[in-house]
């Protein structure tokens, strides 16, 4: 099987995937008690008949339930992703808007874990059994158990009220009208915390994989042969058993890359972080159907994107996958 | 009332519109010192509002930002009295039948169009007789015709009198909209509706969603001399405690009533520069209570049994504790707070022992029944523990059902539940928001807020009807009297708390609360030292 085969076999795949993804999304959710036009009539403390039917037919709740499957998967070939009635703008246009916040600070994160975890996780390894494996291995596990919301409301205490060095929330100091490289400064300013918090659970993870597998690796053959030759320890430690350990936590890093356009539903929350998470949480709570599909549909066709790469990596990377593809 | 009484009320009313609007048409409470002018003030909305199209959306984040940027006919007063607002006076024909508004001079819309009467027909004639869930049942059955006299004076001709009319033109309830955009569109439809065009003191700059909504002054504002402030910033942060954080490092100005959790009020109204008010929600009035679904036939049927639930409820307690203090405890179906309030009904005291032989005699046999909690936060879930073991004193057999925000419409809309919590707003008079949840020709599925019990009474059916066409207050005080004594004795819901929503904001900022709505359309007269 060549490249091209391959890829048009996992393209193909992926985009079926996609699809029931989106059929099953599209049940799931209407499954939920309560639609759209019930809860902003419900919220406005005085519906009536006539109200709800108003808004029901503004909705296309009317529609039988397959015509609104159609219409839905239909626009959805088109890349139309449905226009949500209660925000009045199309949905690709809300998801637009959040992207760059959400990458902002899922990116962060992201590289946060990545870099503190291998390197804590390094370290531990180096120095399995002394009081800086224990220290570090603690902190992880910390770290891993603690629940989000708490260290978010915690570090807000600490840095923005105690202490008073980083702001509590949002994006950027409303009203400051900030331009250039003193918006990006305060707009760092804003990411410390909520990248901070959601790096830990992340970084936990990584930095106990990388201690995990570079022990394993640590007590391979080719490590011993190593040694044997008079390699030094720390060429031995980097060379061999870092590069070989580090392949599980690139794997992880691969999935949690394509979860980075879903956002972060409680960081966002907590911390007032205009992102994603926080537009799918909103749109959860209130049934806006169109707003819930398009982040749903926008995250699994990150993930599936992601996943073919990998794949495609694994391939370009390992000859003897292709006998198996 | 003689209709020489009735005249004479009339005349006093006009006259007073009309000596309020010759001192400026701001006749509101407000300080004496020189306005001090400009200023930014930064205020938390939360939940984010769906929309700002005052006029298609009444959600209370709706409310509390577009009343700033709609106006309607009339403002009122702590006491609910009517104030000028887009009118600047107004009559009462002497048979209560004739309403009829002069308009401000000069007012223009946002988009610099000016306001005229032709505005105002559209808005009450047609807009929002079409969408709006408040007006269209109060024009359908009492209006006769919305008229234009000339470019600034409307005719409203009633079937009846109808005493609530006077009330009824609140921003949120009667919001002025802009013909000239809308006439001939579909409402729900129309590009305007993100770009809202009102009439008021500020003008939408810009709205980011999730992050924040800025308001600017409105430069061109009727009332001269008139907003203080520059701009203001509705922020949007989803989390109570870190409302709280941003209040207490800055980053607001303004907590809006509800905006935190109760345990917070009174230690963030202790801090340095902050100031508390209780005012600003007589017209809302919020009242809580556990609705008794009655159409579930069984204990909750009959009488004995409801009355012995609401001898079971320490009802100081959940003032006490579960709200921190904040509220009162109702005695019946109309607020302390609101229009007709009568304290002559019969009262229900914690006395457990009472309860248990209510229960007893009402021959309840352990039958489970449920509470179907209201899922607005933690506040709410500890309330609903403390009745649960408050009922199980005496001897009922209880649980608590949780669910979402949806999931609680649906139920409460369509009568799956046993009791359920509930809170409604009064909106001033008890034939607009009160005998909603108590008329049997309310029983609708569909509608979380309307009579969800299924409670039948032909006899207070009737005291409703009568209330609120009867020729003068002193009439309606008797029969609304009568009906609050007949419902606190039949006890088709269980009222638990009339709710307090504390404003906290920096004490330098002067006059924002001045009106029966508070903040919703307070921006107006505020300073900012």
């Amino acid at each position: 099987m060549n490249l091209l085969q391959f890829l048009s076999g996992r393209l193909a795949k992926g985009v079926l995937t996609l699809l029931a993804i989106a059929v099953l999304n599209f049940f799931l959710i209407r499954a939920a008690p309560g639609d759209p036009a019930q809860v902003l009539a419900g919220e406005a403390g005085a519906a009536d008949a006539v109200l709800l039917e108003q808004l029901r037919e503004r909705f296309g709740l009317n529609e039988p339930l397959l015509t609104q499957l159609w219409i839905y998967l239909k626009g959805y070939m088109t890349l139309d992703l449905g226009f949500s009635y209660r925000q009045q703008q199309p949905v690709l246009a809300l998801v637009l808007d959040r992207l760059p916040a959400t990458l902002l600070l899922t990116g962060a994160a992201f590289l946060i874990s990545l870099v503190l975890g291998t390197a804590m996780g390094a370290l531990a390894a180096r120095r399995a059994g002394k009081w800086s494996d224990s220290l570090i291995t603690a902190l992880a596990l910390i770290f891993y158990a603690t629940p989000l919301f708490w260290v978010a409301l915690m570090s807000q205490i600490v840095f923005a009220l105690k202490l008073g060095i980083v702001p509590n929330v949002g994006y950027e100091t409303i009203g400051a009208n900030y331009t250039g490289l003193a918006r990006a400064l305060d707009i760092g300013r804003h990411l410390v915390l909520p990248a901070l918090t959601l790096g830990l659970f992340f970084t936990a993870l990584y930095a106990r994989m990388m201690r995990a597998s570079m022990l394993e690796v640590a007590g391979a053959d080719f490590v011993k042969t190593a040694r044997a030759k008079g390699v030094s320890p720390p060429r031995v430690w980097r060379r061999h058993v870092a590069r070989n350990a580090i392949l599980p936590v690139v794997t992880l890093a691969g999935l949690q890359a394509g979860q980075l356009v879903g956002g972060a539903v409680l960081t966002e929350t907590v911390f007032a972080w205009p992102g994603i998470g926080r537009l799918m949480f909103d749109a959860l709570v209130q049934r806006d159907y169109s707003v819930l599909l398009g982040v749903f549909f926008v995250s699994s066709a990150m993930v599936v994107g992601f996943n073919i790469l990998t794949d495609l990596i694994y391939r370009i990377a390992d000859p003897r996958i292709e006998a198996g593809a | 009332m003689t209709s020489t009484i009735r005249r004479r009320l009339a005349r006093t009313t006009a006259i007073c519109a009309l000596g309020l609007a010759a001192l400026g048409f701001a006749p509101l409470s407000v300080s004496a010192q020189a306005p001090k002018t400009g200023g930014t003030v930064h205020v938390v909305v939360q939940p984010e509002p769906p929309m700002l199209m005052q006029g298609l959306n009444q959600n209370g984040p709706t409310n509390m930002v577009a009343g700033n940027i709609y106006e309607s006919l009339l403002r009122y007063d702590e006491k609910l009295q009517p104030q000028p607002s887009l009118a600047k006076s107004w009559e009462i024909s002497p048979d209560a039948k004739v309403y009829t508004f002069k308009l401000q001079e000069g007012v223009k819309w946002h988009d610099g169009k000016p306001f005229t009467a032709d505005d105002v027909v559209f808005s009450l004639d047609k807009f929002h007789r079409e969408v709006h869930p408040r007006w269209r049942p109060v024009v359908s059955a009492q209006v006769e015709k919305i008229e234009k006299v000339d470019d600034l004076t409307v005719r409203i001709t009633l079937k009846q009198p109808f005493g609530p009319m006077i009330t009824t033109q609140e921003v949120a309830s009667a919001p002025m909209i802009p013909k000239h955009i809308y006439d001939g569109t579909d409402y729900r439809a129309n590009p305007a509706n993100n770009t809202p065009i009102g009439t008021g003191p500020f003008k939408l700059k810009e709205w980011k969603k999730g992050a924040y909504i800025h308001l600017v002054k409105n430069e061109d504002y009727w009332a001269k001399g008139k907003p203080a402030l520059d701009e203001i910033y509705w922020q949007i942060i989803p989390d109570a405690a870190a409302r709280a954080v941003a209040y207490e490092t800055g980053k607001v100005d303004v907590l809006t009533g509800g905006s935190v959790d109760v345990y917070d009020v009174q230690r963030l109204a202790k801090l340095p520069n902050s100031c508390m008010t209780t005012k600003g929600w007589e017209m809302f009035a919020p009242h809580a209570w556990l609705t008794v679904n009655i159409a579930k036939g069984g204990p909750l049927a009959n009488k004995q049994f409801r009355q012995g639930l609401m001898y079971a409820i320490d009802r100081e307690f959940g003032k006490d504790v579960v709200w921190d203090g904040l509220g009162k405890l109702p005695t019946g179906p109309i607020s302390s707070k609101t229009k007709f309030y009568s304290a002559d009904v019969p009262k229900y005291t914690y006395d457990v022992a009472k309860a248990k032989e209510l229960i007893k005699a009402s021959g309840y046999k352990g039958e489970p029944l449920k509470i179907l909690a209201l899922p607005y936060g933690e506040v709410w879930s500890r309330w609903a523990e403390s009745i649960k073991q408050n009922f199980a004193d005496a001897g009922v057999n209880v649980s608590i059902e949780t669910t979402d925000v949806p999931g609680w419409t649906q139920k409460a809309s369509n009568g799956d539940f046993d009791l359920t919590f509930n809170f409604l707003y009064q909106l001033g008079d008890p034939a607009i928001g009160v005998a909603r949840n108590y008329i049997s020709t309310n029983i609708v599925k569909g509608n979380p807020f309307g009579n969800q019990g299924a409670y039948v009474n032909p006899e207070v059916d009737k005291l409703f009807a009568d209330a609120a066409v009867a020729p003068n207050d002193a009439a309606r005080q008797e029969l609304y009297t009568k009906v609050q004594q007949v419902l606190a004795e039949d006890l088709p819901v269980l009222w638990l708390l009339e709710m307090e929503f504390p404003t906290i904001y920096r004490c330098n900022i002067k006059n924002l609360v001045t009106t029966a709505i508070g903040v919703n359309d307070g921006f107006r007269d505020a300073t900012k030292d």
